[in-house]
């Protein structure tokens, strides 16, 4: 029981890790919360209804454009919404709420096109669950925990092995002198929304997967988990996110295994509340003054 | 022509006032139809909570985003306490809206130290810890099925059952709030909740009490929103935690970032337009097909998006009235004067 729950509870974080690393990109290097993030992440899941069961595109392509478009659709809102109003020097929370309003957008469109019943997302193979110490696992949670994972050592080497993680890094600490250095700041902050909305979309993709299903409600209950994830880490430290998304993960399986399933959604609040008031910068992340 | 229609407004400023009220208040005897009562009604009720947000939004500067929450919790609280504790309306209605305060208090009281966008974050995550609550404390709220039969609300023996009645009450409800923020807005707490918002440091350096200030503001705003909560449940007759989710929430904010940040007409006029819009789409869809009815919360966001990258203040967001017209008289008065010393 214990270790089902346990195997289970890693699944389900890794997932939160994944669509966490997507808020934690983008705030890393613009301090914003991009809220459309699990909008996107549910379109990469529907995307894949779209175009592999209606429209029957091959499966690995249908992972690939679902996945690009998400990445477009987030740089359109980069360039289109996100860009002027940064231009203009409207207060943060002005950028906020335009991504609160695309992801409303983009989710109410979602729910145009497939309705509100819960839509079942094929798979791109059937895989034969096997018994292991007792637990019942299904060989597809080994492949999303190996999927975070190798998501995490990449962006993780993005980040601090290469150019454009040294330019983002730059940008997050002072954007006006990164560009007086060279930099065209607006093309790697479109990349890393690119970046961090493809990782959105394909955590979505494996949620629809995982659970074989999807409906647009997801984007609002596993999106601001996965958002009390990132806050848990400390949201802008990649690390934080893999580490929060599977305490997150953890925790949630465990209550609605050991205390009441109906509670299981209030979890995360609970954990993203408190981590805020306690400790607003997360585990792993520094504190800042704020300076006048 | 927009300026000249807000210099016109400033000048006429009570007329219009006057001329909007009695407008409100003719309308049921004039138009008998139910339909339209209860849209009108709608408006009412969500101009109470659009208020609510911007009281808070935007004269503190605080951004919640999860004024279903309060809205959630006045309403409950009412359910439970006319039909479970045998209370009648009006001390439930007081009830209820000292127990909304208490809760934005409590809520505000450790989240306060948060910054901007994370609490932004934390009330939205309260309204859905409200929302599971409510769905789950199956002992107090019925769970998911609601609670039913909640009596129609009565003032001093007369129950006001017709819905005329009930139109009434909410436009005593409604001017009420709109008296007392007017009130508020202009007196001392008003004045620090405006400096807060344009600078918290400088504010404290002036010797304003900022953190209580805030959580003043916070529990002022979960009252007006509780209030509105009460006024659903004995309107409706029946509350379950559906309503009070996070799309409702942002529909609020619509209203209220539509309307305009730190304006009173404003807030109403943002509720209106997201009242009537649906019903017009509506209209609209008996003549080129029921598609566009469901076209409605796409709008919401759009409206959203297209208002914050043009116009982030709102339609009447930044127009004080009466600065636009001590400043337009003033400018007359010079006017007049340089003439008198030309002749």
């Amino acid at each position: 029981m214990f270790f089902q729950q346990f195997i289970n509870g890693l699944a389900v974080g890794s997932i939160y890790a994944l669509v966490a690393v997507g808020y934690s990109m983008v705030y890393g290097v613009l301090k914003l919360i991009n809220f459309a993030n699990n909008a996107f992440m549910v379109a990469g899941a529907f995307l894949i209804v779209l175009l592999y069961s209606w429209w029957h595109v091959p499966y690995w392509l249908t992972v690939i454009l679902s996945l690009f478009l998400c990445g477009a659709g987030a740089v359109f809102m980069e360039r289109a919404s996100l860009n002027p109003i940064r231009k203009k020097g409207a207060p943060g929370i002005s950028a906020l709420i335009c991504t609160v309003g695309y992801s409303t957008v983009i989710t109410n469109l979602l729910l145009y096109i497939f309705g509100s019943q819960t839509i079942a997302v094929p798979s791109f193979s059937t895989f034969s669950t096997f018994t292991l110490l007792g637990a019942v696992i299904d060989p597809f949670t080994i492949i999303i925990l190996a999927t975070a994972l190798v998501m995490m050592i990449l962006l993780t080497w993005l980040t601090y092995g290469t150019k454009y993680g040294e330019a983002m890094r730059a940008i997050s600490q002072n954007s006006v002198a990164t560009q007086l250095m060279g930099v065209n700041v607006n093309r790697i902050i479109t990349i890393t929304f690119f970046i961090g909305t493809v990782c959105a979309a394909l955590s979505g993709i494996m949620i629809g997967i995982y659970y074989s299903a999807v409906d647009t409600t997801m984007s609002f209950t596993i999106g601001i988990k996965a958002f009390a994830a990132a806050i848990l880490g400390g949201i802008g430290i990649l690390h934080g996110s893999l580490v929060g998304g599977l305490v997150v993960g953890l925790l949630e399986t465990f209550v609605a295994g050991y205390i009441s399933a109906g509670y299981k959604d209030a979890i995360a609040f609970v954990i993203l509340i408190l981590v805020l008031i306690i400790r607003p910068s997360g585990l792993f992340g520094k504190q800042t003054q704020q300076k006048v | 022509m927009f300026r000249k229609a807000i210099n016109f407004w400033a000048k006429h400023q009570i007329l219009i006032t006057a001329i909007f009220f009695a407008v409100v208040l003719v309308y049921p005897l004039v138009l008998e139809s139910y339909y339209l009562r209860n849209v009108a009604i709608q408006c009412l009720l969500y101009s109470i909570l659009s208020l609510a947000l911007n009281l808070i939004m935007g004269y503190t500067g605080i951004v919640v985003l999860g004024m279903a929450a309060f809205y959630g919790i006045g309403a409950y609280s009412l359910a439970i306490l006319t039909t479970k504790a045998g209370f009648s309306f009006l001390p439930a209605l007081v009830c209820s809206v000292i127990i909304t305060f208490i809760a934005g208090a409590l809520l505000a009281l450790p989240t306060l130290r948060i910054q901007g966008n994370y609490l932004a974050i934390v009330t939205l995550g309260f309204c859905e810890i409200m929302r599971i609550v409510e769905l789950n404390w199956v002992s107090l709220t019925n769970g998911p099925f609601g609670i039913k039969q909640i009596p129609a609300p009565s003032l001093f023996g007369f129950t006001l059952s017709q819905p005329v009645q009930k139109y009434y009450l909410a436009v005593v409800l409604l001017a009420i709030v709109v008296l007392l923020m007017h009130n508020v807005i202009n007196s001392r707490s008003g004045r620090a909740w405006k400096s807060i918002k344009s600078d918290p440091i400088a504010a404290q350096a002036m010797g304003i009490n900022v953190f209580r200030y805030k959580v003043f503001a916070f529990a002022i705003c979960a009252a007006i929103a509780g209030l509105a909560g009460v006024y659903y449940a004995s309107y409706i007759g029946y509350v379950d935690s559906t309503t009070f989710n996070y799309n409702q929430s942002i529909q609020i904010l619509s209203m209220t970032i539509m309307g305009g940040l730190g304006s009173i007409p404003g807030s109403i006029f943002g509720a209106i337009f997201f009242v009537i819009l649906p019903e017009f789409l509506r209209w609209l869809g008996t003549f080129c097909g029921e598609w566009i009815v469901e076209w409605r919360q796409i709008l919401y966001g759009l409206i959203l998006v297209l208002m914050i990258m043009f116009k982030s203040d709102g339609i009447l967001g930044g127009f004080d009235l009466r600065q636009i017209h001590l400043y337009n008289r003033l400018q007359e008065k010079n006017a007049a004067a340089e003439e008198g010393q030309k002749k």
